[in-house]
């Protein structure tokens, strides 16, 4: 079977330097697949790497080596005829200012050879689909943030293209319009199409990814389900001690000692402990820490667990 | 569908919307279009010949005459900087909202072009609304002979092909906060040296000036109009001007083609 029926998204060996006073190779020899109708999940602080690697599988930006196929299509070879495959949401508002919401649709479905007619059939249908209908005569300055990004999303998929890119969607989101920008992406993801988003807020990835990479400094570290990533961390809760003084190894051997205990990091304000449940615990904890616990915090395991344990920093260092 | 169908079909859907954007903003279109030869041939041909201070060449031709095919000129060239450079500097530089229809499907060299093009079609638009005016409101008589309508159209066709080209190469470079300033530098002496109200073989008394402003790309349009409206005008052999405009359309189209690309692929 050819690569391209099961794996919309091929990324081999993909590497992007960029030349400077200080050079930076932002991806460093990436290789990942995407399943048809999948919710694939980049996941990294800023700076990780992940908009550099969407922008090369979007063709905005050449590779330094690598190849990227999109539906089969190489997207350095032959970029204008992979774009008709791809649907892309960039994490800055591109819509076009000097147009209102309904042209943004109508003519983007122009630009996909649509005739005046069925883009302006099109661009109707995406009004309703997703409750724009109101603000079709608005022009884009008009819009708020949640709105902006519900008509680039519309936009994105006008020319129904297979696989949609979403590049930190829920950027500068508030909280509301984050959990409808959710519902929006479960609602296209039912309807078939493949996405592939990137975020640094690991509830979104766990709340809505199929599968996650966890990258950083440019390499993928981690690949598997939600799940799957958090089982590796081999516990269940996290319970992290805030400390007057500074960790010493004594005292975190001493903590790694006691039963339940699956292992102790120390943190930049005092210990991270990694168990699987509370039962009886957490008097032993603060009996061993004693005078110098400032303060205690309890978490279940998330992706962000994942992230520390594999780097040893915050997602939002 | 063909590659080729693809992106003509593609190229058309960006003419649509830079049509419809330009028919929204028809009116302000026109005023800056019309403003600037409005002024100027008021001012110099209708009211210094009332006032009794009528500018007259040695061979007896009229300022009128002699202005007339640099207006016309200078009008098809703001176009390719108004039209094309200020737009583009911030859909590119601040806005980046050109990314929708870089995302087209078609290369990416050909949404540049398509820009060139777009320009050029309202370079001839500001050229058919100038000309009239610069005709019909002189004091002094204008004299108009179109000799050949081939050397007009080539010329005109020509001249608004390079404005948009010169356009597009300014409007990958200048950044948004610095197009004020572009201007000042560039639009000013460009004008200024463009052989506008004067014609080139003028400029003989200052002869290091006349070779200097060679590389003014507005002086080959404006002598090239003058051979085409006002032949009795002192003007450069036909050769010379279609012949540099080829190469300005050519070299300044290259540029701003690879401007552009530089600037929206990393």
């Amino acid at each position: 079977m050819p690569d391209s029926i099961e794996h919309i998204v091929s990324i081999r060996g993909l590497t992007k330097r960029y030349a400077g006073k200080v050079p930076v190779e932002a991806v460093r020899n990436i290789d990942l697949t995407v399943q048809r109708g999948e919710l694939f999940g980049l996941l990294g602080p800023n700076g990780a790497g992940k908009s550099t690697t969407i922008s090369i599988c979007t063709t905005r930006t050449l590779p330094t080596s690598g190849t990227v196929q999109i539906a089969g299509l190489n997207v350095v070879e032959t970029p204008a005829q992979a774009r008709k495959h791809m649907g892309v949401v960039p994490q800055y508002n591109t819509l076009d200012r000097q147009c209102t919401v309904w042209e943004n649709l109508y003519f983007h479905c122009r630009y996909f050879g649509y005739t005046s007619v069925t883009a302006s059939k099109r661009a109707n249908e995406l009004l309703e689909m997703f409750r724009l209908t109101e603000r079709s005569k608005s022009f884009v300055r008009e819009l708020s943030g949640g709105l902006a990004q519900r008509v680039q999303i519309a936009r994105a998929i006008a020319h129904e293209p297979e696989i949609l890119f979403l590049d930190e969607p829920s950027a500068g989101l508030d909280p509301q319009s984050r959990l409808a920008l959710w519902d929006s992406i479960r609602q296209l993801l039912s309807g078939g199409i493949t996405i592939v988003l990137t975020t640094h807020y690991m509830e979104e990835a766990d709340e809505l990814c199929n599968r996650v990479a966890i990258i950083d400094h440019g390499k993928i570290l981690v690949c598997d389900t939600p799940a799957n990533l958090k089982s590796s961390v081999g516990a269940q809760k996290v319970i992290s001690l805030h400390l007057r003084n500074e960790s010493d190894s004594t005292f975190e051997r001493s903590l790694g000692e006691l039963a339940g205990v699956k292992g102790v990091e120390s943190t930049e304000q005092g210990v991270r402990i990694f168990v699987d449940n509370l039962d009886g615990l957490l008097p032993r904890i603060i009996e061993v820490t004693g005078p110098r616990l400032k303060d205690i915090s309890i978490s279940e395991t998330t992706l962000e667990t994942v992230f520390i344990k594999l780097t040893g920093r915050d997602l939002r260092e | 569908m063909s590659d080729s169908i693809l992106y003509a079909r593609a190229f058309w859907g960006l003419m649509v919307r830079d049509i419809s954007v330009l028919r929204r903003e028809f009116i302000a279109f026109m005023v800056r279009t019309v403003m600037n030869p409005l002024m100027f041939v008021f001012v110099f041909t209708y009211l210094f010949p009332k006032m009794g201070q009528d500018f007259q060449n040695t061979r007896g031709i009229s300022f009128g005459t002699l202005i007339l095919p640099g207006l016309v000129a200078v009008a098809i060239f703001v176009q390719g900087i108004m039209g094309v450079a200020l737009p583009l500097s911030f859909e590119i530089g601040s806005t980046r909202e050109i990314e929708d229809r870089v995302m087209s499907p078609l290369p990416v060299s050909l949404v540049a072009i398509e820009k060139i093009v777009f320009s050029s079609l309202q370079s001839v638009v500001a050229a058919l609304v100038v000309f009239p005016m610069i005709y019909f409101i002189p004091a002094t008589p204008v004299h108009v002979h179109v000799n050949s309508w081939t050397v007009l159209i080539g010329n005109v066709l020509l001249a608004s092909l390079a404005s948009g080209a010169v356009g597009l190469t300014i409007g990958t470079i200048v950044k948004p906060q610095h197009i004020a300033l572009m201007f000042g530098v560039v639009v000013v002496p460009v004008t200024f040296f463009g052989c506008v109200y004067y014609p080139w073989a003028a400029l003989h008394s200052v002869r290091w000036l006349q070779i200097a402003v060679l590389i003014n790309p507005l002086v080959y349009m404006s002598e090239g109009l003058r051979i085409a409206l006002t032949p009795e005008a002192p003007h450069m052999p036909v050769w010379a001007t279609l012949t540099a405009l080829v190469l300005c359309v050519g070299l300044l189209g290259y540029t701003g083609v690879r401007g552009f690309l530089n600037r929206v692929l990393g």
